[in-house]
């Protein structure tokens, strides 16, 4: 459960963007690549775990999922890897270039102002 | 309510620690391998192997990672090689920050090559970086043949594949086993995986995977000289 690290460092990245705005942070939306396989319901329990007591506490998890891409070695072309079928989206070619794995970015805090 | 765009990676400080890591190693000469598989595939038993038959030819220095115990560093310290145990107390994979703390009490001077035994777990330590220059996925006929198809990640992250334990491939439930069926599925995310069936115990297959280890070492030393 890899999730409980994220989450560690997911709060301590929603935690300082609040505290420049001095404000209390109610929502926060994250992107993630396919191999880092998070759980979205792994990632919501650990967050709200160490959450509590808070400034992060009642945060609302928006979490995307950020397919990794491949570039076809046949027809060039940039596709998403769908992992079970691995296969260029265009032409079906198996010889393909995984491309790196989208990174885990905090992309969006909602803030209540009051 | 306001919303703020952030664009800040969550991960920034293991990556941190990983870039410090890979550079501290680079500057030395150092190679690093990160070996992940499931508990129980023999990466301990693959280690003191290959650590004692290459004792000659490359000076290896490993970092162990465990739940919990130092089992796994008194069975390489039998073999005299430097070893620094991490115990992550209920963590399932090893983190940056963690390998440059234990790369400090590693003999840097006397090693070519540090191998660190990443917890036993498929899923969670291929997503953090440690700082090293690859992935080494260890997977036992015992487990199956259907791994690299159900924990795709790992397979598509490694330099290399070690098939152990292939002395089972007679016997019992590993009779089912489809080597071809897992070079396959490996390869289709990773055109290129090196693939080596080994059997840590008996020896069988080794010397292709000291190859690869040697030559590995050598191309790093011969960039350098």
């Amino acid at each position: 459960m890899h999730e409980t690290m994220v989450a560690q460092n997911l709060l301590a990245a929603i935690s300082r963007e609040a505290a420049k705005h001095n404000a209390k942070p109610v929502a926060a939306r994250i992107s993630c690549g396919t191999l880092y396989a998070v759980n979205d319901e792994l990632l919501r329990f650990a967050f709200e775990a160490i959450a509590r007591d808070t400034p992060c506490e009642g945060v609302r998890l928006e979490i995307e999922h950020k397919r990794v891409q491949g570039r076809c070695r046949s027809c060039n072309e940039t596709f998403d890897v769908e992992l079970s079928d691995p296969r260029c989206r265009a032409c079906a070619a198996e010889d393909f270039e995984l491309l790196p794995d989208p990174p885990l970015v905090l992309e969006q805090i909602e803030l209540r102002t009051e | 309510m306001s919303k703020i765009d952030i664009g800040r990676r969550i991960l920034s400080e293991n990556e941190k620690y990983a870039l410090d890591n890979g550079r501290l190693l680079s500057e030395g000469g150092k190679l690093c391998l990160n070996m992940i598989s499931s508990p129980g595939s023999g990466k301990t038993t693959i280690l003191v192997r290959t650590i004692t038959e290459l004792k000659e030819k490359i000076g290896i220095g490993v970092i162990e990672g465990d739940i919990q115990t130092d089992i796994d560093a008194e069975r390489i310290r039998a073999t005299e090689a430097p070893v620094v145990q991490i115990n992550t107390e209920g963590g399932c994979h090893l983190n940056a920050a963690q390998v440059a703390g234990a790369l400090k009490g590693l003999p840097m001077d006397k090693l070519d090559l540090i191998m660190i035994e990443n917890v036993g777990n498929l899923v969670c330590p291929s997503a953090f970086e440690l700082g090293e220059n690859g992935k080494v996925v260890v997977l036992s006929v015992a487990e199956g043949d259907d791994k690299p198809a159900k924990y795709p990640a790992i397979f598509a992250k490694s330099k290399v594949l070690l098939i152990n334990k292939i002395d089972l491939l007679t016997k019992g439930a590993a009779e089912d086993f489809d080597i071809e069926r897992v070079k396959t599925d490996a390869r289709r995310l990773n055109k290129e995986i090196r693939i080596f069936q080994i059997s840590a115990k008996t020896g069988e297959g080794m010397s292709g995977w000291y190859d690869w280890l040697t030559e590995f070492v050598r191309n790093r030393q011969s960039q350098r000289a």
